[in-house]
Formats: structure tokens, sequence, C-alpha cells
């Protein structure tokens, strides 16, 4: 071991959305036109629900990596993703203060290319400063019918880094390069990616490039030859993960599983989910080195420093876990925006949101802040002057609900009223501490819910307002799976 | 002491325009249409009027404030007022009518409500704003979603099947559009067989189309004066108000775990201010006729046992037993109800009293129910766990 810091990550979440298209469903739908695809149609790739974003994947990242820990110990957050939906609104500031991060908190947003996401990891382990959160989420989207579309995926991988005896895996150090070799790229406010040939990117860039830079830094980090070597590399294409460990002399066995089977390439996150992949199989004194390709790449090096303690997080396997397996190509077509369908008069409601109020009720709407009245302690959500249950004015104390055990109380599938995603489940959330809500419940499996159906929750799109194009996130219910 | 507003005040006269998709008239004509009959069944002239209320719940129907009413019919230099509070509307109306006169303030004022829904170009309601604060975190689901969810605890409090409440619920509606069919002023006048209602595609879990009521066009209105001032002008066996009861949310249903989602706190609110004001202690054998608000199925059943004619847990055997039937023990919706007479929002309430004033004058024609004494009209605006419930009994004169 060559560095004796002991600056690192101290830990990680996960978050993949639940929905999960077949490829062969994709690859069914375009069959007329493209039979080629079906070479592709092995597995499948999760995609957003109508209601989540880059920040709302990155919230529940971020959710998973902090739980057990306290939010007010988070002295930063930096976002990285090159699809966040915001271009002039800090969209970090948006998750940190989901995750009722402190006010003083720094937030940077990192974008440019999919390699952000470990650069952002890398720029925080380098700053060796206070604890900070790092997210990468990306909401991949490819044109219909392309080679993208069946092998992109959606999610968030988080992890936190800073100093301290509680530190999992180590930053042992850092190689970069920047090179114009433009594997792909999308001009800004375009929808889709362009990418060169898949042969070209692998045998001029990815084996020539990167191999070079991991042999630098793993000679600089001078390892015993006995050490165990956890490597994973995103952007390069099928294949091209293996075809660098065998340079570099790493076992096949000890490459992260690309998570092309059950998740597909989430870009700017892909290297964050391999880092947690290893860091939820690696033991202590095992090497985790992850790369990620793109106009050159950054590669890292971690080393294991102790076991993962047990904090009730979801992690990338339990997220991959969590599923809920779609056939009806159309719906992702729908959700991403490809096709417009119709909608009716109800569609037509202006959303426009106060910002004014939104302000007003930050705590609340983004942090789902309730209030507690200190004279009946009862919990309730809004939190108004006046108690909603023995009246007493000006009593109210914050209380979070994010995390308080919730059930189905009363309930209806509405296939009236607008949604993206018919039905509208909405129904009474009753908490175990008292309070009770009013909520969209989202992500209703084939198994329905009904009065008693334990229920978790998810910050989501609550409208989009089409006319000035400003969501409206806030919380939803979510049945446990 | 509060005295109660008990026989304190008459109805002079009442009309109601046609209900239902009235493509060929605006908001002007309707209220015309029932201002008119009104006003002939009163037997007075609009002069006579002194103060008016006008109940309309959507801005869009004729937009704020009571001008474009006072401008319709031209009700000059009088004050004229508009009250809105959500379906309970038309019986605000009345209610600011009826304490008007009660208080001594004038001798005959008018109570005249409106909705021109058909010029929303919605199928059902529209959907609302609810507040910059609520906006941001409440869902925007639709009315019957708001309803259903009763049928979710109602299932759960009395451990009744899906299959069984969906059958009553289904009877429910039956009930009304065999009513319906006998009314020449309804939205909906046809029977509808049981199999129809229980296949009908679904709005909200459990409800099917069937389950819904009419969104209509519409207009109806009263005018009232004092017992005495009735007798003067010539009228005899006086109709006259017995109870006026309203009750609002404030939070508590759907903010705290005290209630079970099977029931409506308002409406047993406001039913015990009404009968201890009109002086009923057993309304299921004093009360003639009921018309509730039944905007859903779900929403009349379970408001048979708020009102406290069915026992907890025993509405769907009674409505499926029959006696909220015509020929039953005691009628609900002899009109056809919101379900076929049809829900302009702000006309309903009127609408419910303009039905039992027939019914007690014995002018009900085919639907004409024996010897009727008092009937209870019932409003429920906004949803069961957040919303206001209106109450009015009138009755003959000394009943």
């Amino acid at each position: 071991m060559t560095n004796s810091s002991t600056f690192g990550i101290k830990s990680f979440g996960a978050y993949i959305p639940r929905r999960r298209m077949l490829r062969s469903a994709i690859a069914a739908a375009h069959a007329w036109s493209h039979p080629s695809l079906k070479g592709l149609a092995k597995g499948e790739r999760s995609f957003c629900n109508w209601d989540e974003d880059v920040i709302t994947m990155a919230v529940e990242a971020g959710r998973d990596c902090l739980r057990g820990l306290s939010s007010s110990d988070i002295a930063g957050i930096a976002l990285a993703s090159t699809t966040a939906p915001y271009a002039d609104l800090n969209n970090a500031m948006v998750v940190g203060a989901a995750l009722s991060l402190p006010t003083e908190s720094s937030a940077n947003d990192w974008s440019g290319s999919t390699r952000s996401g470990l650069s952002a990891v890398i720029g925080a382990c380098r700053a060796a400063g206070d604890d900070v959160l790092v997210v990468a989420s990306e909401q991949r989207s490819g044109k219909p019918a392309s080679a993208q579309e069946m092998n992109y995926g959606c999610g968030a991988g988080a992890v936190t880094i800073g100093t301290g005896d509680d530190v999992i895996a180590k930053f042992l150090g850092a190689e970069t390069l920047s090179v114009p070799f433009i594997n792909s790229f999308r001009k800004a406010g375009e929808r889709f990616d362009y990418g060169w040939e898949e042969r070209w990117i692998r045998d001029e860039g990815v084996s020539k490039l990167i191999p070079g830079a991991a042999k630098r830094l793993l000679s600089r980090l001078n390892l015993a030859p006995d050490r165990t070597i956890w490597f994973g590399m995103s952007g390069g294409g099928a294949g091209a993960d293996k075809l660098v460990a065998k340079v570099l002399k790493i076992a096949p066995e000890q490459v992260l599983p690309d998570l092309q089977a059950q998740v597909g390439d989430t870009g700017t996150a892909q290297p964050l989910l391999l880092l947690i992949s290893a860091l939820e199989c690696a033991k202590p004194g095992d090497i985790i080195l992850i790369a990620s390709f793109a106009q050159g790449g950054e590669i890292a090096a971690f080393e294991m420093s102790k076991p993962v303690p047990a904090t009730g997080r979801c992690g990338l396997a339990g997220s991959i876990a969590k599923r809920i397996e779609e056939t009806a190509y159309l719906k992702l077509l729908a959700f991403e925006g490809h096709v417009e369908l119709e909608w009716g008069m109800r569609a037509e409601t202006d959303n426009k949101t106060a910002l004014t109020q939104l302000y007003r009720s930050a705590d609340q709407i983004l942090g789902f802040v309730g209030g507690q009245c200190s004279s009946c302690q009862q919990i309730q959500f809004p939190r108004m002057p006046a108690c909603v249950n023995c009246g007493a004015l000006n009593t109210q104390k914050p209380y979070s609900l994010l995390d308080v055990p919730a059930k189905v109380q009363t309930y209806t599938a509405d296939w009236l009223q607008y949604t993206p995603a018919p039905p509208l489940y909405v129904g009474l959330v009753q908490f175990e501490a008292g309070a009770r809500v009013l909520m969209e419940i989202v992500d209703v499996g084939p198994q329905g819910i009904d009065v008693g159906t334990p229920l978790e929750f998810a910050f989501r799109i609550k409208e989009q307002d089409r006319m000035r194009h400003f969501d409206r996130y806030f919380w939803k219910a979510v049945p446990v799976i | 002491m509060a005295t109660g507003i008990k026989d304190k005040v008459a109805i002079l006269g009442m009309g109601c325009s046609n209900f239902g998709e009235r493509w060929d008239v605006g908001y002007e004509h309707l209220l015309n249409e029932s201002f008119s009959e009104a006003l002939s069944d009163a037997g007075i002239e609009r002069k006579q009027i002194e103060a008016v209320w006008l109940g309309s719940a959507l801005e869009r129907s004729l937009g704020n404030s009571a001008i474009p009413a006072a401008t319709a019919l031209r009700l000059e230099g009088i004050p004229v007022t508009r009250v809105e509070n959500m379906c309970a509307t038309g019986t605000e109306a009345l209610r600011g009518a009826v304490y008007a006169v009660a208080s001594g303030a004038v001798d005959i004022a008018l109570a005249i409500g409106v909705e021109k829904l058909k010029d929303t170009g919605y199928g059902g309601l529209p959907t609302l704003g609810k507040g910059t604060l609520n906006d941001i975190w409440m869902p925007y689901s639709s009315a019957p979603a708001g309803f259903a969810q009763l049928a979710a605890g109602y299932r759960a409090k009395h451990g009744i099947s899906k299959e069984d409440l969906k059958k009553a619920i289904g009877r429910v509606s039956w009930k009304s559009h065999q009513n319906g069919a006998k009314n020449p002023k309804a939205h909906l006048r046809k029977a509808v067989e049981m199999e129809t209602i229980l296949k009908a595609p679904i709005i909200a879990e459990p409800l099917g189309v069937f389950d819904c009521c009419g969104v209509s066009d519409g207009s109806a209105c009263a005018i009232v004066t004092t017992p005495a001032i009735a007798r003067a002008l010539g009228k005899k066996d006086l109709i006259t108000i017995k109870a006026l009861q309203l009750s609002a949310s404030a939070g508590r249903e759907w903010g705290t775990s005290s209630w079970d989602g099977s029931y409506v706190q308002n409406t047993r609110n406001a039913a015990k201010a009404a009968y201890k004001e009109a002086g009923i202690s057993n309304p299921r054998k004093e009360l003639s006729a009921m018309e509730v608000h039944d905007c859903f199925s779900i929403t009349e059943l379970v408001t048979m046992e708020d009102l406290g004619v069915s026992e907890d847990g025993h509405a769907w055997r009674d409505v499926l037993d029959g006696v909220f039937d015509a020929d039953g023990e005691i009628p609900c919706q002899i009109d056809g109800g919101l379900k076929c007479f049809g829900h302009p929002i702000g006309a309903s309430g009127l609408r419910m009293v303009y039905e039992h004033y027939l019914q007690l004058q014995g002018r009900a024609g085919a639907r004409q129910l024996k010897n009727p004494q008092l009937g209870l009209s019932h409003n429920l605006g906004g949803v069961p766990y957040n919303g206001v419930c209106a109450i009015s009994i009138v009755g003959l004169e000394g009943r």
C-alpha cells in the first residue's frame, strides 16, 4: 500500500427504477423494420416512470446512502449527470433540500460527459475536506429502434466521502486522460446521443487508452502481486471491460458485472454503480479499480478497509431486486416523451407553481417534514399554525415523516383524472406515528394494493408545468416490496 | 338562547329548470327558467323581492360575484350575493335567504342556484385548483376517486366482500334510474338493467359509469318569506323550513387516525344538529322522503348510515332489501337524485327541496308519495374526508 490516508468512502447507496422493460418486447415492436435488434434482445433495462428524473433518482440513492447517518454532518453535495432536468437551477441543491442537508452545505452540479460521475468522486477524494455526498444519476433515453434504446438504463448511485474510522474503502489514487476521442456526443438541447462505431471505440479507444492509465496508477500504488483486484469499467461498450482486464492481468471473475442483464448502461451513474457493486462484494484488503471511459477517461483505486456496516440500506443488489416487469413498449415511449398520447381536457390543467409558496414551505414539500404539536403531541402534515387535533395555536415543531412506517387506510384507482401512468392510485396514508396524509401511490405492481398495504415513500415529480417547464416535486407513497 | 329556524320561514314559491345537457341555452336562460316558474308559483312580482342569494360553484359557470345573475334577472338596486361552498352551494344560497327573512331584515328573499357545466367541455367535473400550498402537495384526483375511497374503508370496517358491495351500490343506481324515468324534468329518464350497471367501465375503483351522477346544466330557486306574510298573500297549507345545518371539515378526518374511512363525519354532525333543530328523534320513522347527495352510489349507501336511517354496517343490506325504493319504507331519490335528475352543482340543494315542495303539496305527478309530512335534503361538497355537508329539512307547517 502506498497511501496511508484514511480518506475515502464512508457509505453508499443506489437506486434503480422499479420499471424494467424486457428487451425482447422492444425488439418485437421494431421487428418489422429493425430485425437485427433481436441480437440485443436479452435481459431487461430499467426506465423511469413518468414522474422520475435525475433529481428524484439522486434523492433516492442519496437517502439510501445516508441511512443510519445524520444528514446534518454532510458539508456538501455533488450531483453528476448529463441528463439533469435544469440548465440553470442548481440541480444538486434540489437533491440536497430533499435530503434535508444543512442549508450551509455546498451544492455543485457536475456534467459535460458521462465520466463526470467518477470525476466528482475523485474530486471529492482529492479535496480531502469535510464529509460530502457524491451522487451520479442518469435518465438515459435512446432513439426508438437504436442500439442505445436497447442498451441504456436509468439509475443513480451515491457515496459519502470523508475521513475517519468509519471509512470503508480508502481512496488510493486516480489517473485522468483527456483526449479528443469523441466516442459519442449530444449537443445541448438535443434528445439523443450520437455515437461512432463500437469497434473503433473498443479497439482504438478503450484498448489503447485505458490500460496505459491503469498501469500508471497501479505502478504508482506498487501493490503486491497477490492482491485481489476488482475491476469495473463504464463507457467502453459490451466486453470492453474484460478486454482491458486481460491486458491488466485481472482474472475474468474479478471483473464486476456490467449490469447489462438487469439495468443497462446508466451513463454517468455507471461507474458509481460499479463501485457500489464492488463495495457489496469486496473483503477488507481487496482493491477496487474503477474506470470510466469517455474522451479519455478517469480511473480510480480504492482499498476496502473494513466490512460494510449494516444500515438497512437497499444498495445496488437490493434495488435491482425491486422490480416491476414491463412488456408494454408503448409505455416506455410515452414515459420518455417519444409519443404524445391523447389525454383529453384533464391534461390541460395549468400547473403553475407559486415559487413564493414553495420557498415558504420548502422543508415540508421537499423534505416531507410535517409538524408535531407540543401541546397534544399529534404528528401532522401539512404543518399549519393550528394543531389538527387539539386546535392549539403556534405549537408546531418540525417532524420528519420520511422514514415513519405507514400503510394504506383508504384508496382507489382513478381512471378519470389525468396522469401519464393511469390509473392514478390515491388514498389516505396512515403513519404509525399518528399522522395521516392524502397521497398518490405509485409503482403499484400487478399485486395491487388494499387497505393495510405497507408503504414507503419516494421523491417524485408531482406535476409538470408544460407552459413554463417547472416540475413540481413532492413525495409519493410506494408499496413496500 | 338560540331557538333555531324551525317554522320561522315559509316557502312562497319554487321553480326548477329542466336539467340535462342544455346545449341550447346559457346560464341566463337557465336562471330565467327556474325564476319565472317560482315567481308565478309565488304569485308575486319581481320588485317584491328584497334580497337575493345566488349559488354558483364554479367560477367558469358565470364568473365571479352575483352581478351576472343580477343582470340576467334584472334584479336592480337590491343586495344580490354569490355564495359558494362546493356541492353544498345550493343549500348555502337557501340558508342565506332563509336567515335574512328570519332575522326580520327583509320580508321576501330569493335563493337561486345555477350551474352551466356543459360549457366546460368535460365529461365529469373540471380539475380545480386547491390553493397555492395544497396545489404543491395534494394529489389532484377526480371527484369519483374522492368518494370511491369510502368503498375501501367500508369494506375493511364491515368485512364485506368486493362483490357484495358492488352489487349493493349497483342497486342504489338501479333504483334511481327507476325513479328518474318518471320525472319529466330529469336529465336521465331511462330505467337500466342491473347487469348493465355492474358491467359498466370503471371510473374509479369500484365505481363504474353508472355509479356516477349525471353532469348537468340546470337551475332551481326558492322564494321565501315569513309564514304570516305567506298567509297574507293567500297561501294555505304552508311548507316551512324545519332545519338548515352545515358542517365543514377542519382536517381531523384526513389528518389524524380518528376516521376509519367508512362514513362521512360531516353528515353525522349536520344530521345531529338538524334533527335537534327540527325536533326529530327517529328519522327512519318520521321522515317521509330523502333527497341525498348521491354524487356516487357509494356515497348514498354510507349516507343512509350517517343519517341514522340504517344501522352502521347495515345500509348495504337495506339497499338490497328495497328499503329506499319508491315503494319502500323510506323512499330516497324519488325524483331520480343527482344520479338521474342531474347535478348542476349550484342548483342541486335547491332542486332537492323543490322535489319535497312538490311532494308535500301533492304535485309530484307519477312520483307522488302518499301523505308526506317531512322531507330531508342532504348535500356533500368536497370529498368524504375533507368537505362540507349541508342538510335542510322542510315539512308541513305545524308538523
